[in-house]
């Protein structure tokens, strides 16, 4: 199926509601499979104990806060350049599921870190480069809430989008030297040891799970995008019969 | 009460004066027969040219908050919005009606809060013949009930007024 | 009372409402309090010393961000006529303004303290003196606020020109919240009597601030 026939927003609707129940179920088949191999066949660190259970949703929240920027990026592009009708109905439903993984990679590392550094939050390279791709998508969200016609908000929300995708590796390279600068010896490696099989096989599965929990809510949020903005319409059609009276 | 005169003759000023909104360098403004307990502003509906309305409210909530803020507890807010040809929209945001439509809903408030004295400031601006024609009615029924209305303006008002001519050389 | 709880209601209403600040406080609180660690660097035990006044800073300007269309959205739009015009005292409108200001743009700042407190390292002890003070201590920022926010639509200047009216203003209430706060922590002084003065000033500042505000309002009328 190629994009053009997506540009339909009924035909989307169409699609989507025939594809949503089955990727809810893939979804809940892969959580279920995912957190079995975590909690029956992951051995428990010899240092960490049982926490380092945590890095089974740590790790894909975190992946998915950097590729659901990617995903309002390419969505972007969308707006600007092709003028996709969906594309900023994409683009708006991602933002707040982007914040919410990355809200979640933040807890989790932070709840992970706790009995590893003493103390819920440092200010460690990575974790801050993360913090401030919160802030981004947080900014990113008030601007289409500031705004309440979705196509001026939908090209400002795209240009800031994607000047925050160039940024983005600035920011990460400034942060790593910001903080080695300071801190010789970060608290996490980077490299540590390899990664054991038995390890990677359920964080896979794990982030597979995440991935189509993603764009099992994305579908069902542009659905609820694209009714909304129906609903917006309408008003003002009703608006403008009521001036003809 | 008609004030007519040429833009700049202090049509909107001398509202502004009545309504309390400025102060007189000298002499003062005096109701006779009003309500000797409430100060003229206080008794009176001031209609400038803007519209006082917020345009994330909707439109029965932005007539509501007048009503109650202007003294009026618990007036029916489907009559004044009937009366003004917006009867159906009192759940739209303010921000979706055109110009006339607001301009309407602010009508709607001198309906909802009954006070003798309407300062009307070109109250027919931005309002299409159906509305001009709704709005004469609106002011003749004020005042056969003893109401008082002085409005500036440059067209006519659709009713018999007297005429107080400002400035210029006629 | 009708008047003034419908005034309260509109406000909050509209801060929570598509363009409104309610949150926007919160979020450049959030933003400032982030980069204090990218200018005097990550060393924890350091961020745990002016934690403090870190959040005590980030608060004052985050509580002065949404101040200025405090009164300048009511004049543009005519409703600030109105409600001059209305029976209602114009000392408790503006109070009544204040409130809602306060209760819609402060109060998340004040529930945001803890989240930003564990950020800087804070004691839960700091943490819960940081936002005791931030409690008592922003309805003065407000109520000084609404002094500035009248005085600039008396004189139909608006942005930039707040600030610098209310800002040296604050210094007080600056002053005794990080002292009250670290006093809480480190000693030496006791917490109750900076923290009693910072209630005085707020206290005294919601019964000028109405009042200077209301004269502003008047006096730019002319």
């Amino acid at each position: 199926m190629a994009l053009i026939d997506l540009a339909n927003p009924t035909r989307f609707l169409a699609l989507a509601a025939r594809v949503l129940p089955w990727l809810a179920a893939a979804t809940a088949l892969a959580f279920a499979a995912g957190l079995y191999l975590v909690w029956f066949t992951t051995p428990d660190d010899y240092q960490q104990g049982a926490t380092v259970k945590i890095m089974f949703i740590h790790v894909p929240n975190a992946w998915l806060a950097m590729g659901v920027w990617t995903v309002m990026s390419i969505a972007s592009i969308g707006t600007l350049v092709w003028r996709h009708p969906l594309a900023d109905v994409a683009a708006k439903s991602a933002a707040p599921l982007g914040a919410a993984f990355t809200f979640l990679a933040l807890v989790t590392g932070s709840l992970w870190g706790r009995p590893m550094w003493g103390t819920y939050w440092v200010w460690d390279a990575r974790l801050t480069s993360v913090l401030v791709l919160l802030l981004m998508y947080l900014g990113v969200i008030a601007l289409w809430r500031t705004v309440d016609d979705p196509s001026r908000a939908g090209r400002a929300a795209a240009i800031l989008t994607l000047v925050g995708a160039v940024n983005l590796p600035v920011i990460k390279f400034s942060v790593d030297w910001w903080n080695t600068l300071h801190q010789p010896a970060s608290v996490l490696r980077a490299g540590g040891p390899a990664i054991h099989p038995a390890i990677l096989t359920p964080l896979l599965v794990m982030a597979i799970a995440f991935v189509l929990l993603f764009v099992t809510l994305h579908l069902a949020a542009m659905r609820n995008e694209i009714l909304r903005r129906r609903v917006r319409s309408m008003w003002l059609m009703q608006a403008h019969a009521a001036q003809g009276a | 009460m008609a004030l007519v005169g040429p833009n700049g003759s202090g049509k909107s000023s001398l509202l502004r004066l009545i309504a309390g909104l400025l102060r007189p360098s000298a002499g003062w403004i005096e109701l006779q027969g009003g309500d000797a307990e409430r100060s003229v502003p206080e008794q009176a509906h001031y209609l400038g040219h803007l519209d006082a309305l917020k345009p994330s409210l909707t439109v029965a909530e932005n007539l509501r908050f007048w009503t109650r803020y202007l003294g009026e507890q618990t007036a029916a807010l489907d009559e004044p919005l009937a009366a003004t040809g917006l009867g159906g929209l009192a759940d739209l945001p303010a921000a979706y009606l055109s110009a006339g439509q607001r301009r309407r809903l602010s009508l709607a408030r001198l309906i909802a809060v009954p006070r003798p004295i309407w300062l009307l400031d070109e109250p027919t601006s931005a309002l299409d013949a159906g509305g001009q024609g709704r709005l004469a009615d609106l002011m003749r029924e004020h005042l056969a009930t003893g109401g008082m209305l002085i409005a500036a303006t440059h067209g006519p008002l659709g009713i018999d007024a007297g005429e107080l001519r400002l400035g210029g050389a006629a | 009372m009708t008047a003034l709880s419908a005034l309260l209601l509109r406000d909050m209403r509209l801060a929570v409402r598509v363009g409104g600040g309610a949150l926007m406080g919160v979020l450049f609180f959030l933003i400032v309090v982030t980069l204090v660690p990218f200018a005097v660097g990550p060393d924890l035990a350091q961020l745990r010393r002016i934690g403090p006044a870190i959040l005590w800073l980030g608060a004052l300007l985050a509580s002065l961000l949404t101040l200025d269309r405090l009164l300048a959205a009511d004049h543009e739009d005519g409703s600030l006529d109105l409600i001059l015009m209305g029976g209602t005292p114009l000392e408790l409108a503006v109070l009544a303004k204040a409130v809602a200001h306060w209760v819609a743009s402060c109060l998340p700042l004040v529930v945001a303290t803890p989240l930003l407190g564990l950020f800087l390292n804070l004691e839960p002890l700091a943490i819960g003196a940081v936002a005791l003070t931030l409690l008592a201590g922003t309805p003065a920022l407000t109520c000084i606020g609404l002094i500035g926010a009248a005085l600039s639509v008396a004189l139909r200047r608006g942005g930039l020109l707040l600030p610098v009216l209310v800002l040296p203003l604050t210094v007080p209430v600056l002053i005794f919240g990080v002292a009250a706060s670290n006093a809480a922590v480190a000693g030496p002084m006791s917490f109750g009597a900076p923290f009693l003065i910072l209630c005085a000033l707020s206290l005294g500042s919601l019964v000028l601030g109405p009042f200077a505000a209301a004269a502003a309002l008047r006096h730019g009328l002319e």
